[in-house]
């Protein structure tokens, strides 16, 4: 089968990212703790590809750091959202109607009607600012979401005759929801978890723009681009670059849980056309 | 109507009741006491005793909740520790700026959003179609803060149509004052606008596949016909509902955006509650954001009712 062209574009952009994310591990061209005061608001050029920023520090480096810190904390969010939202929903599913299910999905409307982002405000307001509250924040919100795909799409499995065969041999809901719905509902959640993915990086650059993301010295593309806010005039490109970065890494997983969808699902490329 | 008004009613009041408890939940978990922690590590204790005192945070949990709660129902938000004045008094003046700021994004999103995902539907298949939809595709990928530093230095810096930032307040007159949160709500309303109008393009495309739009074609409508008389309500329902959804959106939005412009709205005040530990304002005005966003909600869903007479007598 072919594979859809918005997965592999998307791929492809996403994949640029996460390959610069990994290598800033072990390497980046400069030192992103390195200031180099003399060298500030270089142009392109010299060592410095990109340029440097307004402490000096090489462009290409501090976006490499600032990838992985992005995707690190929605990575981390997504995953909160899975650990504690699937097991919910299949919960709810398996226990469809009883008092269970009633209050698994009436606290999910509940934390939906919260504005996520003034939430995740007053968390690392209390909690202060810091990497781990923003991932929590940020995770949090994903829980409902995971549990609402999870439950709807266990419904839908529930009355197959494979799941009869499988009560009938003795097993119990809770393995039932394990080996054989959990594998039946994979995929709709991949596509879910790269949707939640790229959100939790605009979400993450929003906490960091206004402060209450990764703290410095640690780079972040929301951070930089608080920075970039005063030299804007004498240097739209601090400004423009992290934020191109931030535009290209959420259209590339937006593109590629597109394209999962019609990939995993070919029922749904006639409705969407 | 009423009984589907009064049900609707009853889950505004609990999803209320619910969210105070959360907020109120998450100041009181801050390890320690809330006025030590307002006052910083070197307070003295008999300052932290005092203010304990002027918070009302001398009595046991449930107490303070009421304290709390039953104060917000009545306008009393308690007082602010940093400007010493009612909180009440600080949120009004302030919501002035973020409520006007929210609806004239909402409005910009909704007029652009509509036609373009009609335009898109009519159109489907076809290369405006495809533009269409990757320039949406596009809208939602920006984070709003950064299209509003653009706009800035495009429609501010370079040529200077539009202020950069601040607020000349009201009563400097409705135009100055619109002309100031236009490069606010533009940024605001775009990524919403991309959504709105993809939202609009699939609710529409399901609809003219409907039988009932077969049906009025064979009796000799146009497609024009057909969807003005018997689609475009149906196709209004998810519509209505993404509207709703991004209004929270906005008003949340509003405070980032608020900070890109200089502009003291409620947002900039969360911040400054926020660096200056003032937890009162804090508490408050979340609590007041998360009421609009419920609020909003409800009414989303009594708009539901007019558009839509089955969900009237649905449960």
């Amino acid at each position: 089968m072919r594979l859809p062209v918005q997965l592999l574009l998307g791929a492809l952009l996403f994949g640029l990212f996460l390959a610069a994310a990994l290598l800033s591990l072990v390497w980046t061209p400069h030192a992103v703790t390195q200031l180099d005061i003399a060298a500030k608001l270089a142009l392109p050029g010299h060592g410095h590809p990109l340029g440097t920023d307004h402490l000096g520090r090489d462009m290409v480096s501090m976006l490499m750091a600032g990838a992985r810190t992005s995707i690190a904390v929605a990575l981390l969010a997504v995953g909160i959202g899975i650990a504690l939202g699937v097991p919910l929903g299949l919960t709810a599913a398996a226990r469809r109607g009883s008092l269970l299910d009633e209050i698994i999905m009436r606290g999910n409307d509940l934390i939906f009607a919260f504005p996520s982002l003034v939430i995740a405000i007053l968390i690392t307001a209390v909690f202060g600012p810091s990497a781990v509250n923003a991932i929590l924040a940020i995770g949090i919100f994903n829980v409902p979401v995971f549990a609402r795909v999870a439950r709807g799409a266990a419904l839908t499995i529930w009355p197959r005759e494979f799941i009869l065969a499988a009560r009938v041999a003795g097993k119990g809901r809770a393995r039932i929801s394990a080996e054989h719905i959990l594998p039946n509902i994979a995929s709709l959640l991949v596509v879910q978890g790269t949707i939640q993915f790229s959100m939790g990086i605009l979400a993450e650059a929003g906490l960091s723009y206004v402060g209450l993301g990764a703290q410095p010295p640690t780079p972040s593309w929301g951070r930089m681009l608080a920075d970039a806010q005063t030299f804007i005039y004498a240097n739209p490109r601090l400004a423009v670059l992290p934020g191109l970065a931030i535009v290209l890494t959420v259209l590339g997983l937006n593109l590629m849980g597109d394209g999962l969808r019609d990939f995993l699902d070919p029922r749904l490329r006639r409705a969407v056309r | 109507m009423l009984r589907y008004a009064a049900t609707r009613l009853i889950s505004l009041t609990l999803s209320l009741v619910a969210a105070s408890l959360v907020i109120f939940a998450v100041v009181e978990v801050i390890p320690g006491d809330p006025a030590a922690y307002m006052l910083g590590l070197n307070a003295a204790p008999e300052a932290v005793a005092a203010l304990r005192e002027d918070l009302g945070l001398s009595g046991g949990l449930v107490e303070r909740y009421l304290t709390w709660a039953g104060g917000m129902l009545t306008g009393d938000f308690g007082t602010s520790y940093t400007y010493r004045v009612p909180v009440a008094d600080l949120v009004a003046a302030r919501l002035w700026i973020s409520l006007p700021l929210a609806l004239y994004a909402l409005a910009l999103s909704t007029l652009l959003a509509l036609p373009v995902g009609m335009l898109a539907a009519a159109r489907r298949g076809r290369v405006t179609d495809y533009g269409i939809m990757g320039f949406t595709q596009l809208g939602i990928a920006v984070p709003n803060f950064w299209f509003a530093m653009l706009l800035v230095v495009l429609l501010a810096i370079t040529y200077p149509i539009f202020p950069a930032g601040g607020f000349p307040g009201w009563d400097a007159g409705i135009l100055p004052a619109l002309r100031a949160l236009t490069l606010p709500a533009v940024a605001l309303a775009l990524p919403q606008a991309s959504i709105l109008a993809r939202v609009m393009r699939s609710a529409l495309i399901e609809t003219l596949s409907q039988d009932y739009i077969r049906t009025a074609r064979a009796k000799g409508l146009t497609e024009g016909q057909a969807i003005r008389n018997h689609g475009m309500r149906n196709a209004l329902i998810p519509v209505l509902t993404i509207i709703g959804l991004q209004f929270s959106f906005l008003l949340a939005g509003a405070i980032i955006i608020e900070k890109v412009f200089f502009l003291p709205g409620l947002g900039l005040l969360i911040f400054q509650g926020i660096t200056q530990r003032d937890l009162v304002v804090v508490e408050s005005v979340v609590m007041l954001l998360v009421f609009a966003v419920i609020l909003v909600t409800f009414l989303v869903d009594l708009a539901y009712a007019l558009v839509d007479p089955r969900l009237r007598h649905a449960r």
